[in-house]
């Protein structure tokens, strides 16, 4: 953090902040006590999307409170609540992957394919690249690019056909998750132990042991190797 | 930016010491061992850390004193200016919080036929189930079983837990990566579709289930998602202030604040499930915390103050890597998974000093006996000390492409700070990372409170005294689900809620002043203040 003082101009006040802190840093410091656009403060929630202008620069910038730092005239606000559309479904009713989708989010062939929604996405995702895989079907694909959305919404805020990416690849990675891909074996067999009580003698006699006992049996385990 | 020059040169030395290190064992302690680095070096041991409550059920025992500071003071509502009357919302289950433990239980006692209302102080899952990365540990491998589980867990724990907890614990654990899996959630696999499992530190067997980094995020995802499916009603920026007990002494509502517009929003409820989460924001011994801005310990001081008691305050958990650089990452976590895939933890001459997979008390205790006791710190420009964390082996152990497979979010998150983890390692300093106590439960989320029942890392005595890694996403799905029928249950089949009264709220206050205990600080704190100092000052209230 620089020890120089910048000025910045939040939601059209200006304020004179140190250089170098982040944006949600220097909302605090001209003394903002944040209640919305503040969550996990750690680029995992997508709570403080903001947007923002520098000068010189006729774009609209967008990036996370969190994680953005502040430069000298920066004009900032934080984006309020984002209204999208969320369809409503029965996972264990649905159809074919890509009929489904379709009934879901019609909007979603639509997709002009302009590419707004991967230069706005603080994620560095390619939101254009997953809707187009969903679109073809392929939906290994999109739930593997998409897998690290945020649900920031900066992606609708922008879309000129409105689309709402982020709901559209979380219902394709859980309609992948849970019908594309294989149940595992192991787990299976475990489920089916604990069901059948298998396990619940050794559980009993163990709770039951005496504190002398649990340690003892505990510093004989053997471990796994790494 | 990366790291400059005087870091780099301890960069060198760790890069000599890599190939020796790569073959060499490092034995567990001993429980001597453990017991004396803990009284020498974990904060829970500092002397001016913590000191006793003065009020309520666990009068006279320590806890921290950012915490004693919030039990001892007045509710931020005047008991007798509050009409009980105007009730806004009349409802089966009341669920207090938005993360996994919240969710979970809105979804399950919604599914067993009760009204639910679902309010929380921030949005719909911003809170710290979100951040989880290193993932969930349950005894699904054919080499483990829920045995081992518990007898890894009450160790890890210092065989304080409260043991009937364990064993719901390690015995819902397999049934709850089911029930994620089936709802969606994109947990790794092998090509054959066998879950990935990982090792956490003090878990004998490799049974941490990961999606990649983000696993937290990726369940709290899902839920939220099927929430909104099943259109359970949420209240979002509305954190609980006061709970609402009848006149026999049985929970039954509570007094929300509208964040924005500060009304008050009284609800009826015939059962109601606390899941707030832990203490984090409150930085006890001033540190640096992986928590969510919420994380403020309002679940504990409302249910304190109606009478529930408190379990093993006085047991923080700091995580042993949080980030000590760049500056704007500081005590954001850095996951355990990178131990338990054979990331080491190095000094400043490039040795190392502790076995990474101990537990997580004592790995920090270690850390910061290298650092404080031994000198053997890395120092910042910004006078930070830490060790190292060799990230670079993860690839160099695991082939190349690991570390982007299983971390992408670590990668990502450095990389904007012109840091290649996989070249490069992190430098770590202890950061607080959870609240191994809380309110005092029974198997099924049940507090001492008739209709009470609480969940997730408000709730204590399932992890002891110290929580091993991948125990507390576990523990939120199995709690969250149990108190959700439970409560459900209670609603359904218990005696209704006499007349609401605050009466519980006017004792607290007149214990407070039987101690002499003066007004001015109310509580709960709702959210942290981080203004300067300067601008406070020119509030003039």
């Amino acid at each position: 953090m620089g020890e120089s003082l910048i000025p910045i101009y939040i939601m059209g006040k200006r304020y004179e902040v140190p250089e170098g802190l982040t944006i949600m840093k220097a909302l605090e410091w001209a003394g903002y006590q944040l209640i919305r656009g503040c969550g996990c403060r750690g680029g995992f929630c997508g709570a403080c999307a903001t947007v923002y202008r520098v000068p010189g620069n006729f774009r609209i910038q967008v990036g996370l409170a969190c994680q953005t730092p502040v430069t000298p005239h920066m004009t900032l606000m934080q984006l309020p609540y984002f209204p999208v559309n969320k369809a409503i479904y029965d996972l264990d009713k649905v159809g074919s992957p890509l009929e489904t989708l379709l009934q879901l989010y019609p909007e979603a062939a639509r997709c002009l394919g302009c590419n707004t929604c991967t230069s706005v996405c603080p994620q560095k995702l390619q939101p254009m690249y997953y809707v187009a895989a969903a679109l073809r079907g392929d939906f290994a694909r999109a739930a593997e690019l998409s897998f690290d959305c945020i649900m920031c919404g900066l992606c609708a805020a922008r879309c000129p056909a409105q689309l709402v990416p982020y709901n559209i690849a979380i219902f394709v990675r859980r309609y992948y998750s849970k019908h594309m891909r294989p149940k595992p074996q192991h787990l299976k067999d475990r489920v089916a132990e604990i069901r059948a009580g298998l396990h619940d003698q050794a559980l009993a006699g163990i709770a039951a042991a005496s504190e002398e006992e649990l340690k003892k049996l505990y510093l004989k385990r053997e471990f796994e190797k790494l | 930016m990366g790291y400059p020059i005087e870091m780099q040169e301890s960069i060198r030395k760790l890069e000599a010491t890599r190939a020796f290190r790569l073959q060499q064992e490092i034995p567990r302690l001993t429980p001597e061992e453990k017991t004396r680095l803990l009284e020498q070096c974990h904060p829970d041991f500092r002397p001016d850390g913590m000191r006793p409550v003065r009020v309520g059920p666990n009068k006279g025992q320590r806890m921290q004193n950012e915490l004693v500071d919030l039990l001892e003071a007045y509710s931020r509502i005047d008991p007798d200016r509050v009409d009980l009357s105007r009730i806004d919302y009349d409802v089966d289950v009341l669920v207090v919080g938005g993360g996994g433990g919240g969710a979970t239980a809105a979804l399950i006692a919604h599914e067993n036929g009760a009204r639910v209302l679902l309010t929380t102080k921030l949005r719909l899952g911003d809170a710290n189930t979100m951040m989880a990365e290193g993932g969930i540990a349950a005894a699904t491998q054919p080499n483990d079983s829920p045995y081992l589980h518990f007898l890894d867990t009450i160790g890890g724990g210092r065989f304080q837990n409260k043991r009937e907890l364990v064993w719901a614990l390690v015995h819902d654990a397999p049934l709850i990566v089911e029930w994620l899996k089936d709802l969606g959630a994109m947990f790794d696999t092998h090509p054959n579709g066998d879950l990935v499992v990982s090792f956490a530190g003090g878990h004998c067997r490799r049974r941490v289930h990961s999606c990649k980094d983000l696993s937290g995020m990726e369940f709290m995802r899902v839920i939220r998602d099927e929430l909104w499916n099943r259109r359970v009603e949420v209240l979002e920026f509305s954190p609980a202030v006061e709970l609402l007990l009848d006149e026999r002494g049985r929970c039954a509502g509570a007094i929300l604040m509208n964040l924005e517009t500060r009304e008050h929003i009284i609800v009826r409820a015939k059962a109601v499930i606390l899941a707030t989460g832990g203490i984090g924001r409150l930085h006890p011994n001033k540190f640096p915390t992986t928590n969510h801005y919420g994380a403020t310990a309002d679940g504990l001081v409302i249910a304190y103050r109606a009478g529930a008691r408190l379990l093993h305050m006085d047991a923080i958990q700091y995580h042993p890597t949080g980030a000590a650089w760049p500056e704007q990452m500081l005590g954001q976590l850095i996951t355990e998974a990178l131990r338990g895939n054979g990331a080491q933890l190095v000094n400043v001459h490039g040795e190392r000093f502790i076995n990474e997979l101990e537990t997580r008390d004592v790995t920090s205790s270690a850390i910061i006996r290298e650092v404080r006791d031994r000198k053997n710190g890395v120092r910042t420009p910004t006078g930070m000390e830490g060790v190292w964390l060799d990230t670079p082996l993860i690839d160099i152990r695991g082939g190349e492409g690991k570390l982007d497979r299983m971390f992408a979010g670590i990668v990502h998150r450095f990389r904007e700070y012109g840091i290649d983890v996989h070249k490069e390692p992190i430098l770590v300093f202890p950061t607080q990372h959870y609240q191994n106590g809380g309110i005092e439960i029974d198997p099924e989320g049940r507090t001492d409170i008739p209709g009470l029942f609480a969940a997730g890392e408000v709730a204590g005595g399932v992890q002891g005294r110290n929580r091993l890694g991948g125990n507390s996403l576990v523990d939120i799905f199995v709690f969250g689900r149990r108190a959700g029928q439970a409560a459900a249950l209670f609603a359904r089949e218990g005696p209704s809620p006499g007349k609401l009264t605050l009466e519980h709220v006017r004792r607290y206050h007149r214990e407070l002043a039987a101690e002499g205990i003066e007004k001015g600080r109310v509580s709960p704190l709702l959210l942290p203040d981080y203004t300067r100092p300067e601008v406070k000052e020119r509030r003039y209230s």
